[in-house]
């Protein structure tokens, strides 16, 4: 255990020395969340209480999607496109030797990137949006915790689609094509480039039926506490897909790990 | 320095040529990447087409005329992006040195870093745009006149170059703050976004914001409140639209002001 603590904790000190390259993207970051205030007002404005949101509650969506876009890793994340590449190369064969387990190894890299990026590019717009509007916070311990924990599982969530696209380059030998399709989704899906409460009908209810509604709009309604079937159920919703695609995700290993043997490398 | 000018566009020509042969190399991949870039923007329209579900207007445009402010907005950085957005790169070849390369070639800096990875794919948007834009025309009901139709194309262009001078820029800017990429893109896809909605939604300020410090609003929205024969905001005269040409020639003198600027400043890493 102890040595995935030591890569998360020596992955969250690399990311650490990119100062200016975090500063500006967070700035980028508030830059969006201004612009997506004035659009959401306009669109609150015209129907109060779309989607069971009021001013507030969207408001509050859209600081803490701009906050929480880079530690989920919504347009994919880093450390997810270094295996991807190590697949594409061959050095794959490397980590493979190691006395650790692959998954969990990338695992820990991812958590110590998210780490990171939480404090800095989820902490600095949501302090900027706050002071600017009125926003919403979760209030008592009880609420931070399972915030708190919530967010932890859309990092898990998200880390395991994207650990299953980087290894899909086993099978396939170009793995950008399949890079710019999880982005698709993940954009569409995760309520990025509209909150999914807002989606009408049956398009509505398969969107909120995703892993990728896991990785952004779930988290965000625990913060607003309106999830439909209350909090737990959000949270049992995450777990399912942590299940699902951690199992996936570690069947997939054993199999390209054989694949590498057979091939040499 | 005319001579300097006129061999550009050959020079510019020969160098993207050289990119789309390596990128056709993987013809199958190329496509996927060609599809799945166009779904990317095909779905930020699906997103409003959403919103359109619960409201019939927005800030005073209806659906229709919100895919024509959409298609103009995504045209243009579209194609600023595919002709310039490679520059954004510089600040990685800076750090790591590479950008000394450029420098000993017979062929401008500029050129060869807008060129750099030259990405085809990147049609993909300007494509999905011109589709949109098709269904605009036919939904919407304007009277098109000749002087109205070569208004807007011309304001396309004028868009892209402001856009492009933009991308520019901020390339320039990563001569004084190497790592600082991401910040330009607040300017050319918040700008791109910002241009998809009706700017007088977000408040005077802003609209003052975009039409005297970065000239945004003359992308696309004043030649499409011209052409959509809506009154100008901040009581500003409606036939400003037809300035943008001008804009995109001030925005190109400001962009080159920079870059040299920059390129004086440079001091390789020798790395």
């Amino acid at each position: 255990m102890g040595v995935y603590w030591a890569i998360a904790v020596r992955s969250f000190r690399r990311f650490s020395t990119y100062r200016i390259a975090t500063a500006s993207g967070a700035f980028t970051n508030t830059v969006f969340g201004f612009i997506l205030c004035g659009i959401y007002l306009t669109l609150w404005h015209e129907r109060p209480g779309l989607g069971g949101y009021d001013v507030a509650d969207a408001l509050t969506f859209v600081w803490l999607q701009q906050g929480l876009l880079m530690p989920i890793g919504i347009f994919g994340a880093t450390t997810t496109v270094e295996l991807g590449e190590r697949v594409r190369s061959g050095e794959i064969a490397v980590d493979l030797y190691r006395p650790t387990r692959l998954l969990l190894w990338w695992l820990s890299v991812d958590l110590g990137r998210a780490m990171f990026q939480l404090l800095v590019r989820g902490g600095a717009p949501l302090l900027v949006g706050a002071l600017v509007f009125d926003l919403k916070f979760p209030s008592g311990l009880l609420a931070w915790l399972t915030v708190v924990t919530g967010i932890v599982l859309a990092i898990f969530v998200s880390f395991g689609i994207r650990y299953l696209v980087a290894l899909s380059g086993f099978w396939i030998t170009d793995t950008r094509g399949m890079e710019q399709l999880a982005l698709v989704l993940s954009c569409f899906f995760s309520g990025m480039i509209l909150p999914l409460v807002v989606f009408p009908g049956w398009i509505g209810e398969f969107a909120r039926a995703t892993p990728w509604a896991a990785t952004m709009q779930v988290p965000i309604d625990i913060w607003l506490g309106r999830n439909p079937g209350g909090t737990g159920s959000a949270l049992m919703f995450q777990l399912g897909w942590i299940v699902v695609l951690l199992l996936g995700a570690q069947l997939v290993t054993t199999v390209a790990t054989r694949k590498v043997v057979i091939q040499g490398g | 320095m005319v001579e300097r000018v006129l061999r550009a566009p050959g020079q510019y020509w020969m160098l993207i040529v050289m990119w789309i042969r390596s990128s056709m190399a993987y013809p199958l991949s190329f496509v996927l990447m060609l599809v799945s870039s166009m779904l990317t923007t095909v779905l930020d329209f699906v997103a409003v087409v959403l919103m359109f579900s619960h409201i019939s207007s927005f800030g005073g445009f209806s659906l229709p005329e919100m895919a024509l402010l959409y298609a103009t907005a995504s045209m243009t950085l579209g194609l600023a992006d595919l002709c310039t957005g490679s520059v954004e790169r510089v600040g990685q070849r800076i750090r790591t040195g590479t950008f000394d390369g450029y420098l000993i070639r017979p062929v401008p800096a500029l050129l060869q870093a807008a060129a750099d990875g030259f990405a085809l794919r990147r049609v993909g948007r300007p494509l999905q745009a011109l589709i949109v834009m098709g269904f605009a025309f036919r939904w919407l009901d304007v009277d098109w006149t000749v002087a109205r139709g070569i208004m807007l194309v011309v304001s396309v262009i004028a868009g892209s170059v402001i856009f492009g001078s933009i991308f520019v820029l901020g390339a320039a800017f990563q001569f004084v703050s190497v790592d600082s990429a991401e910040l330009a893109n607040s300017l050319t896809y918040g700008g791109q976004t910002l241009a998809q909605y009706p700017l007088a939604v977000f408040g005077k300020e802003i609209v003052r914001a975009v039409t005297f410090v970065v000239p945004i609003a003359f992308v696309n929205y004043y030649p499409v409140l011209f052409v959509l024969g809506k009154p100008a905001p901040l009581g500003l005269p409606s036939w400003i639209g037809l300035l943008s040409p001008l804009v995109a020639v001030v925005m190109v003198a400001l962009a080159s002001l920079a870059w040299r600027s920059g390129l004086r400043r440079y001091r390789s890493t020798g790395s």
